[in-house]
């Protein structure tokens, strides 16, 4: 049997807390960088289909979006609606809002700028059809239909 | 009286910090959207004609509101609409049935035949997203497979492993020529 030893004899240094702020930091910039912060808060639903001839879109700040899908406030019923940075839109106000998008971009960029279509995959093609026609009116003509990857026979 | 531990220098303790949070800067990719990129065609002028294309150089797909597809006419399936498009836009000189050819000189790829063949893609209104996504996902992997079929007969390589102009050279010897309908007015 052996014999405890008497604590304190053999005293063990405190672990010095001196960097837990440095770790802490770490951990904060960490959780920053990965969280994506969405800029629109989304009103609609977009569940998007799968498909898988894609490509990554380059160059985010290239990009702008419209949202197209049933609201998700379920009072407004689910026909699929038109979202435009913050709030619901028409077909007639995509020109007006993408001669604002390329305005906030430097001269330099705006030929290279894309339309990415985030489109819940039960909307029916007529919205989208609208949209796409809008965009060719005012020369928007780069688009982007944002998918999943998958198997798009499964869809 | 024990001998005391030394305290652990912990200055160095930040520097490795900050290398961590350096290396997972570096390594987590913000959420990365993908998609099928495609470019709209200018808006038709009222008073442009109709181009007129021979109907063996055109493959009709249609997808009515029910999302189902007819191929030239025949009802069929979207696990079909690869092969079919593949096959109708592969050149074959001497059939008289399949799309017309011609004979382009590129830089790097020499002569090459190609097809006059077009795609013509039409949706009703009521045709739901996640099928249009479909049929275009087939059609892109159509060509996706020709340009594959081209890069190795050209340089043996697959389209990933080649460089940046044999990858514009395919790119324009096999372009995607699908075309979708202007849509009807009712």
């Amino acid at each position: 049997m052996g014999k405890f030893r008497k604590e304190g004899k053999k005293e063990v240094p405190q672990v010095s807390t001196s960097s837990l702020p440095d770790i802490v930091y770490m951990l904060i910039f960490f959780f920053m960088i990965t969280t994506s912060m969405r800029d629109v808060e989304l009103k609609v639903k977009t569940a998007m289909p799968k498909a898988t001839e894609i490509q990554k879109l380059e160059r985010k700040a290239l990009v702008s979006s419209i949202y197209i899908g049933p609201p998700r406030d379920t009072k407004l019923g689910t026909e699929s609606r038109i979202q435009l940075d913050d709030a619901f839109a028409r077909p007639s106000d995509i020109a007006d809002w993408i001669l604002k998008e390329r305005e906030s971009r430097s001269e330099a960029d705006r030929p290279f700028l894309t339309t990415a279509l985030k489109v819940h995959k039960e909307t029916r093609m007529g919205v989208v059809t609208d949209v796409k026609q809008e965009l060719r009116k005012v020369g928007a003509f780069r688009i982007n239909y944002t998918t999943l990857k998958g198997s798009a026979l499964e869809n | 009286m024990a001998r005391k531990v030394p305290e652990i220098n912990s200055s160095s303790q930040a520097d490795i910090a900050f290398l961590l949070l350096c290396f997972f800067l570096m390594t987590t990719s913000m959420d990365v959207d993908y998609g099928i990129t495609r470019r709209l065609p200018p808006p038709v002028e009222q008073n442009d004609e109709d181009v007129k294309v021979k109907e063996r150089n055109v493959m009709n797909v249609m997808v009515n509101k029910s999302d189902r597809l007819l191929i030239n006419g025949r009802p069929s399936d979207i696990s079909m609409l690869k092969d079919l498009a593949k096959d109708f836009m592969t050149p074959r000189p001497n059939d008289e049935t399949s799309p017309e050819v011609e004979t382009k000189t590129f830089d790097l790829l020499g002569d090459v035949l190609m097809s006059k063949g077009v795609i013509s893609l039409q949706n009703d209104r009521g045709t739901s997203y996640a099928m249009y996504i479909s049929v275009q996902n087939e059609l892109a992997r159509a060509f996706n497979e020709l340009k594959e079929d081209m890069a190795w007969k050209k340089f043996h390589k697959h389209m990933d492993q080649l460089n940046e102009d044999q990858t514009k050279a395919i790119n324009e010897a096999v372009p995607v020529r699908v075309s979708e309908a202007e849509p009807v007015v009712y």
